[in-house]
């Protein structure tokens, strides 16, 4: 962290005046300079790959159950460490289904990634919606969208997540919806926040004053310049949505077996622990490692965007 | 300060009501016929007809939410959709243990997170801070459920045989028996207010063990809840050891700091006296946050290690679609979360001037 000091001098002076359309550009670079955020990437960058081409690299295909051939919890098989060459090799073992623990992990990928960011996502479009208008609007509709979001706020998340699934009904999409709505508030305080701070700048005042409408004020003027701390808030946002959403996975609440998510997979097994252990660890490994990246990238993205907290 | 307790007080009340309503409303969010989920698909309609005027389903919905306000203030939390017992009854039985569990967790995590923090601050940047901070971001990330079976795993099974063996589930040995407070001070004929108190904290065996002297069952009960209260206090650790350092690490850059050190002072008595109690004011905050989670986390760990609290009772009300319980106990939660806020704020402008307004 002690690298940080010089870049941020950088990225004020260059922001200033002289190149100020390289700003992305100069962030981006800041970034490059955080060994957390380094880090974060590049574990983010292996689940991404392994996401997309779960197919391709899956021995098996996920679902299919290869009983009748092989036995059920049968524990890993790797050649090159070891394992008898005229056994199957399955890399994380077998589950209690007799299905390639390895292609569902690797599948698994797919849905925690896609699940975080359509979480945060709905979040995020809803909340910086909200925050925008409060801070815009002032008054009234201000203390009553805040009000409203206070009262989310009351809730632990995971336990009015799991009071909203419990109601709509259990499945993947209500534990999304579930997760989405409980971290709306968190977007919107900051949106607004934001809006309140960028809204008295004199760039501001300037457009208001060469007659720039309202729309043109919210979009053109405060809404970029509000963006860098949504992107800090969203990235550490889907760690906790990925964390989140399996829990309620493996309560039963969120995806449904047979489908390979993390979560379920854990809950569906988890009387396996002491027979089976490999059906804890590799998708428990997995979704820590998930929600480990995405935590260390958005540390990352704090300290390179945010030069107060540089040190 | 009296203006700012006013005030922070008046502000708690529509919140709380908006608490109550957001409640209510999931709770009418049940899709289709609540009777038909609960009772079946094949419920005659005689039977739901019975069972919607039990609920108060038949009624107007303005009514019902004005009745479940008026049952709420005498503290009528409904009741169980599957056993028809009281809501409340079946909070009061099974709280004692997630509080206990939850003060053992919170425990854990702020002794050694402000340890950690501490040492990580003032040795900042070195081999330790590194590796302390390192820990912290990997100990957010593993989810209570992996973390608690893998805890289990380690020492219940690997370890099995060593002196480290720990429990994997329930509260006490098999055979081994609690009597409860009531009947060893004699108050079986009681039925007061004190019988109730005595019966609630009677239900935290490691208490009862203390204040018994039964020590057999004290230790057991501790053993049963050290893995639990571990897996459940990680995350909280983790975040309190991060915010102690970066407190502590602000703190240590001010000018008065620099004053202390002018003066002579030693390393130590600088950051013990000078600089650690401003640099504890924010965790007074995080700590009051941590406490929501740990509820919710008990969900979680109490069905992995089989510990009959309220997180149990949340599982198996999920897994039997009996919304009341679920309803109830978010509600109790999320009202006894508000007031800790609010003991939270009101005890931060006690602690810090600054945050008072005149």
């Amino acid at each position: 962290m002690t690298t940080a000091a010089a870049p941020t001098q950088l990225g004020i002076d260059v922001a200033g005046a002289r190149r100020p359309a390289s700003l992305w550009r100069d962030t981006f670079s800041n970034v490059f300079r955080q060994r957390n955020a380094r880090v974060g990437l590049t574990i983010l960058a292996v689940l991404v790959l392994a996401a997309v081409f779960a197919d391709v690299l899956s021995p098996y295909d996920p679902d299919k159950t290869l009983l009748g051939t092989e036995k059920r919890l049968t524990p890993p098989c790797i050649h090159v460490l070891g394992c008898a060459a005229d056994k199957p090799e399955h890399p994380f073992g077998l589950d209690a289904n007799g299905r390639d623990e390895f292609s569902r992990v690797l599948h698994g990928a797919r849905i925690s990634l896609q699940v975080g960011f359509i979480t945060v996502g709905f979040a995020i479009v809803l909340g910086m919606l909200l925050g925008l208008v409060a801070g815009y609007a002032g008054g009234w509709t201000e203390t009553l969208i805040m009000r409203v979001m206070d009262v989310l706020l009351v809730f632990p998340a995971l336990l009015l997540a799991i009071a909203i699934v419990a109601a709509l009904g259990p499945g993947l999409i209500n534990a999304q919806l579930a997760i989405g709505i409980v971290a709306i508030p968190v977007y919107a305080r900051v949106m607004r926040a934001s809006v309140l701070s960028v809204r008295e700048n004199d760039f501001v005042t300037a457009s208001r004053a060469l007659g720039e409408t309202a729309f043109g004020l919210i979009f053109r003027r405060i809404l970029p310049n509000a963006l860098t701390p949504i992107i800090v808030a969203g990235t550490l946002g889907i760690a906790g949505a990925v964390l989140d959403i399996a829990a309620l996975s493996f309560l039963g609440l969120g995806a449904q077996p047979p489908l390979a998510e993390w979560g379920s997979m854990i809950g569906q097994d988890r009387n396996y622990v002491f027979t089976a252990p490999h059906l804890i660890w590799f998708p428990g490994f997995a979704l820590a490692l998930t929600v480990f990246g995405f935590n260390l990238l958005g540390d990352g993205l704090r300290d390179a965007l945010d030069p107060r907290l540089n040190r | 300060m009296t203006r700012y307790i006013i005030r922070r007080l008046l502000i708690t009340i529509p919140v709380l009501f908006g608490v109550i309503l957001l409640v209510f409303v999931i709770g009418r969010l049940l899709p289709g016929d609540p009777c038909r989920i609960l009772l079946g698909e094949r419920a005659s309609d005689a039977i739901c007809a019975d069972f919607n005027h039990r609920f108060g389903f038949d009624r107007p919905v303005i009514e019902q939410f004005t009745t479940y306000l008026g049952n709420l203030s005498h503290g009528d939390l409904g009741s169980s959709f599957r056993t028809s017992r009281p809501v409340a009854t079946l909070l009061i039985e099974r709280l004692p243990m997630t509080l206990e569990l939850s003060i053992y967790a919170l425990l854990f995590a702020t002794t050694v997170g402000i340890l950690l923090g501490i040492v990580s601050a003032y040795k900042r940047n070195s081999a330790v801070d590194v590796l302390t901070m390192a820990g912290a971001n990997l100990g957010v990330s593993i989810p209570v459920f992996v973390l608690g079976l893998l805890l289990a795993s380690l020492f219940a099974l690997v370890l099995k045989g060593t002196p480290f063996a720990l429990p994997p589930s329930g509260r006490l040995t098999p055979g081994l028996s609690i009597v409860p407070l009531a009947v060893r001070w004699g108050m079986e004929n009681d039925h007061g207010p004190l019988r109730a108190i005595v019966d609630f904290v009677s239900n935290m065996y490691s208490i009862n063990g203390l204040l018994s002297a039964q020590w057999n069952v004290f230790l057991d009960a501790i053993r049963h809840l050290i893995l639990p209260a571990v897996a459940l206090g990680t995350i909280p650790l983790a975040i309190i050891a991060r915010i102690t350092r970066s407190s502590l690490v602000d703190v240590l850059g001010l000018d008065y700091i620099r004053t202390a050190r002018a003066k002579g002072l030693g390393d130590r008595s600088v950051v013990r006296k000078h600089a650690l109690p401003n640099a504890m004011l924010p965790l007074v905050t995080i700590i009051g946050l941590q406490i929501g989670g740990l509820l919710s986390g008990a969900v979680l760990t109490e069905t992995i290690f089989v510990l009959p609290g309220v997180g149990l009772a949340t599982y198996d009300a999920i897994t039997s679609h009996d919304f009341a319980v679920i309803q109830g106990f978010t509600l109790v939660i999320a009202v006894g979360f508000l007031f800790i806020n609010l003991i939270v704020d009101l005890s931060y402008a006690y602690l810090d001037p600054r945050v008072r307004p005149a």
